[in-house]
């Protein structure tokens, strides 16, 4: 433990560490903006969808759940340049968190919307509001207060698997802390600190949550 | 643009392949081993009547819970032989992925142990049963019985975060999936054939367990 010269170390780069942060911030807003956008309409065909659709869907919820997100990031880095579609690392990566957050976000869509008695699809019928109104004025709302916690659960796991892009040379939060340590070669120090950064932008997001939750459960 | 598929160079080492597989499922076996012990341990802190013991389960689960499991198994490889804690990479990725599970099975063991009704506390008791006994004949097999479906869900999410034992050059299913892939560069083969594994894996898992789930069940 060397205290004085990782404060050195630490008021020489605090800019560079700030740089990271924001970038594992923008990947993972952009990720669990894309994953939720795409789950949510996913769990919708999950449930109500047509056999075939739903049947499809199915399959990629259940094959995407099956494969480490590891995994997925460096299929969809390797895969995507090889198939000829462009995509900068950050990209790839951002993609692969994407589809990953959208199986998750779909498999607690489907299961909110199971969790909404029959009686308000049949009560929506009966005041002829189309699908589509349904959907947007009965289901949504419900569904979506009730899976507000473990959405946050998932947010913060695309927080957490952001740092997996690291390995595929994105200089996140992560990456910018392991070439720093290999500059300096205060490694316990700062493994710690990136540690705790993570906890702390979890931490916020957690807490948002829970201040959100009060705000809208209708008691 | 046509890509022409060829799993020859896949198939040449499909042995590796597989090989990686088995040891990242005893790599998950053996943390979530631990990890069941250790999380047994917060979980009766976490729920205990002193402030101080409450206070250090919550916490570790709260901390570790947050923290990236990538940034743990860095720290413990790379970091804590500073401190002369030397591991080898096996040991470290272990310990590791133990400290992590342990967090997630803390918390799943702290509401099995509040889902177990207060009455059979003090049915054990009214027999002249001691705390020990209590917790060891009555509580602790029913909460097991109780949380078996998230005990096994946590088991084939620990086993895919072996994937990240690659990180560390522990020689498992993604390890070597990268090796083939920079080796023969037969890309989208390699990834096709090591999602597949992976998730033929998960699902083989899965439904070993539920049958156990189903054996072990409480009689509704």
């Amino acid at each position: 433990m060397e205290p004085i010269l990782f404060f050195n170390e630490l008021l020489g780069s605090y800019g560079l560490i700030l740089k990271g942060i924001l970038m594992t911030v923008k990947i993972s807003v952009q990720a669990i903006i894309y994953g939720t956008a795409a789950g949510l309409i996913i769990g919708i065909i999950l449930e109500y969808g047509y056999p075939p659709l739903r049947y499809l869907f199915r399959f990629y919820v259940d094959f995407i759940r099956g494969i480490p997100v590891l995994v997925q990031i460096l299929a969809a880095y390797y895969i995507l340049s090889v198939i000829g579609i462009q995509l900068s690392t950050l990209g790839a990566g951002i993609l692969a968190l994407s589809i990953f957050c959208s199986s998750h976000v779909a498999e607690i869509t489907r299961g909110a919307l199971q969790a909404i008695p029959k009686g308000q699809i049949e009560a929506a019928k009966s005041i002829s509001l189309t699908f589509r109104k349904t959907v947007i004025y009965v289901l949504l709302p419900q569904a979506l207060r009730q899976m507000l916690p473990t959405w946050v659960n998932t947010a913060t796991e695309i927080v957490k698997a952001s740092t997996l892009l690291s390995i595929i040379g994105v200089t996140e939060l992560l990456m910018t802390i392991q070439q720093l340590i290999s500059r300096t070669f205060l490694s316990l120090e700062f493994y710690f600190l990136v540690g705790f950064i993570y906890f702390l932008i979890n931490f916020t997001i957690e807490r948002i949550g829970k201040g959100i939750e009060a705000k809208v459960t209708i008691a | 643009m046509v890509y022409h598929f060829n799993f020859s160079a896949v198939w040449a080492s499909f042995d590796l392949l597989l090989y990686g597989l088995g040891l990242g499922f005893i790599l998950a076996l053996v943390a979530n081993t631990i990890g069941v012990g250790l999380g047994l341990i917060l979980a009766f802190l976490s729920i205990s009547p002193n402030r101080i013991y409450r206070l250090i389960g919550t916490s570790y689960v709260t901390f570790i819970r947050n923290t990236p499991i990538l940034v743990i198994i860095l720290t413990v490889y790379f970091a804590l032989p500073q401190i002369g804690i030397g591991l080898g990479k096996i040991e470290s990725f272990i310990v590791s992925l133990a400290v992590y599970a342990a967090a997630y099975l803390a918390e799943v063991f702290r509401a099995g142990l509040l889902s177990v009704p207060k009455g059979l506390h003090e049915a054990g008791m009214s027999v002249g049963l001691s705390r020990r006994q209590i917790k060891f004949n009555i509580i602790l097999p029913l909460m097991f019985r109780n949380v078996l479906p998230s005990l096994s869900n946590n088991l084939i999410s620990l086993f895919k975060d072996t994937s990240l034992a690659a990180a560390i050059a522990v020689p498992e299913l993604t390890f070597y999936a990268r090796k083939i892939n920079v080796e023969t560069f037969r890309v989208v083969e390699t990834w096709m054939v090591a999602s597949v594994l992976y998730v033929l894996a998960c699902y083989l898992i899965a439904s070993v367990l539920r049958r156990l789930e189903k054996t072990f069940a409480l009689p509704v």
